[in-house]
């Protein structure tokens, strides 16, 4: 525990070393304000319903920007090395750094609150609705944030873990939108299996246990597939 | 020690490591050393944990590396190839992200990072970002993290390739100082690098172990016959007459003729009984010349190594 700890402090500290995060942090909340801004004028409702629909898909490519050198990096410059072969557990190192990942992740959402706050000043939202609409970005980034984990684990090249986990997160977020091709039968399962049909519960203000389910077992299966990657150095 | 036993390495068809079997005891200052593409590296990285043989087995201080893989990597140090490390940290910051990885408890970490900036000389840049230092700081920067848990064994990949003559000087003096308490390990491809630094040579081509031993030793076994440079001030075809009547010399040229004095190269294929630079030099006392100079030509464990590792390539 205490080892993942100390993973998460340098790798969330990381992301500050560079000019990166403050450009995403910078880029995520003009762009997802520009957004606010725009819905708020054309519903001239106090809601947050239509900015989610626009945040996740900015997540979409934010996220993978966040996750891309976790391990890619590392691969590359030969840390891993070092860090293998300290005392420390394989899911140690992953659960450290998908958490750190995470941390800055809260922290992106936590500076939007700026845009609720502003609702509350000129309106009266409903703040149920608020909560959920959060929960549901805190759930969908998870899920995300160890798809771009896995993405970065397969390769040493950052460029192509974004690209990876980009095309990952895509096919799974439109991947509903077969379910009309493979009629009744199949169907359902690609709605099932859709990281966007999920999220629309939520963006009403329903917190569905069968949502957050769906979001910690994709965040669970991806983690679990990356730490199969991770010891796959142990094949013989 | 450590036990290496049996280990064969693969990476697909590819064998990297073919039955290699060594004991290393504790004190010893090991070097590995091979051309590029030996296996020197793959080698340590199965000591360190980083991977496991394809078949055979690594104990260290009778702990399995696949078994126990935690409590090996408590016991050893490891700097890798190129010290490769986190450069947008601070040296300090570094170190004590180290030190908290390695379970060093709260208290210690400040003796124990004083106490590894102290012995790499890190002093003055503690504050700095990795990636600002030079190559023979980075290098003093992944020894100090190599150390930070006072390790008994100590491997360290390359610890002195892309360094200046003088860093290589102040890492290999650095390497000497830590021999003198700790089992390390080294791998190298210079020679006189391993020839410096350690008393016992593992020389490995190809996957295999083709020689091992001190490095004394392994230049005295590959020697056969001696060579003898000799000035000598005298009558130029007289003394050539001379020298090669010497017992079992069995060819004698001039190097250089410079005014009356002539540098000759004296070789003689077998070992003898005398030294050889004893016979030339009573040769020369019997018959009054001067002598100047001489130097015996001695094979290097460069040479030793060249031939090792060619006569492999032709089988």
């Amino acid at each position: 525990m205490k080892k993942i700890l100390t993973i998460i402090g340098r790798e969330f500290k990381s992301y500050f070393s560079s000019p990166i995060a403050y450009i995403f942090i910078v880029g995520f909340l003009v762009i997802s304000g520009l957004f606010f801004g725009l819905n708020l004028l054309a519903s001239k409702e106090a809601t947050l319903r239509y900015f989610m629909g626009n945040t996740i898909f900015i997540l979409i490519f934010i996220i993978p920007a966040l996750t891309m050198r976790l391990f890619s990096e590392e691969k590359k410059t030969g840390t891993l090395e070092i860090l293998m072969t300290l005392p420390v557990r394989d899911y140690e190192v992953i659960l450290g750094k998908f958490l750190a990942s995470f941390l800055f992740y809260l922290l992106m959402l936590f500076l939007t609150f700026i845009f609720p706050l502003t609702l509350f000043v000129i309106g009266k939202p409903d703040l149920g609705i608020m909560i959920s609409n959060y929960l549901g970005l805190i759930f969908f980034g998870m899920a995300l944030l160890s798809i771009g984990l896995y993405a970065s684990t397969l390769t040493e090249n950052q460029i192509v873990a974004f690209i990876t986990s980009l095309g990952f997160i895509m096919i799974l977020f439109f991947i509903h939108a077969l379910k009309n091709v493979f009629g009744e039968a199949l169907g359902p399962i690609f709605e099932y299996v859709s990281l966007n049909s999920h999220f629309d519960n939520f963006s009403k203000g329903l917190i569905d246990s069968k949502d957050v389910f769906y979001y910690l077992s994709m965040t669970c299966i991806f983690l679990f597939l990356s730490l199969n990657i991770l010891e796959s150095r142990k094949w013989k | 020690m450590i036990e290496v036993k049996e280990i064969q390495k693969k990476y697909g068809d590819f064998k990297a490591l073919n039955d290699v079997s060594f004991n290393i005891e504790k004190g010893e200052v090991v070097g590995f050393l091979g051309p590029n593409g030996a296996g020197k590296t793959t080698m340590m990285k199965i000591i360190t944990c980083f991977m496991p043989p394809t078949s055979g087995y690594v104990k260290v201080l009778g702990h399995d590396t696949i078994e126990s893989s935690l409590e090996v990597r408590k016991l050893i140090g490891y700097l890798p190839e190129s010290a490769p490390l986190y450069t947008e940290m601070e040296v300090s910051e570094y170190l004590r992200f180290i030190a908290g990885m390695r379970n060093i408890p709260k208290s210690k970490i400040d003796s124990q990072y004083r106490k590894v900036v102290e012995i790499c000389g890190l002093s003055e840049k503690v504050r700095m970002p990795i990636e600002t230092l030079s190559k023979g700081y980075k290098q003093r920067v992944g020894l100090a993290q190599a150390l930070i848990h006072e390790p008994e064994i100590l491997i360290l990949d390359e610890p002195t390739s892309g360094l200046d003559p003088n860093q290589i000087i102040e890492i290999r003096e650095l390497i000497k100082k830590l021999g003198k308490e700790k089992t390390i390990i080294l791998s190298s491809h210079i020679l006189p690098e391993v020839s410096a630094t350690c008393n016992r040579v593992i020389i490995i081509n190809r996957g295999q172990i083709v020689a091992e031993g001190e490095p004394d030793k392994l230049v005295e076994a590959s020697q056969s016959g001696e060579i003898v440079h000799v000035k000598i001030e005298g009558p130029k075809a007289t003394i050539e007459k001379a020298l090669s009547k010497i017992k079992d010399v069995t060819n004698v040229g001039l190097l250089e003729d410079v005014e009356k004095m002539s540098v000759f190269k004296v070789t003689r294929k077998e070992k003898s009984k005398s030294d050889l630079r004893k016979d030339i030099f009573d040769a020369v006392v019997k018959n009054k010349w001067v002598l100047y100079e001489m130097n015996s030509e001695e094979k290097s464990l460069e040479e030793v190594f060249i031939n090792l590792t060619k006569e492999e390539k032709y089988k």
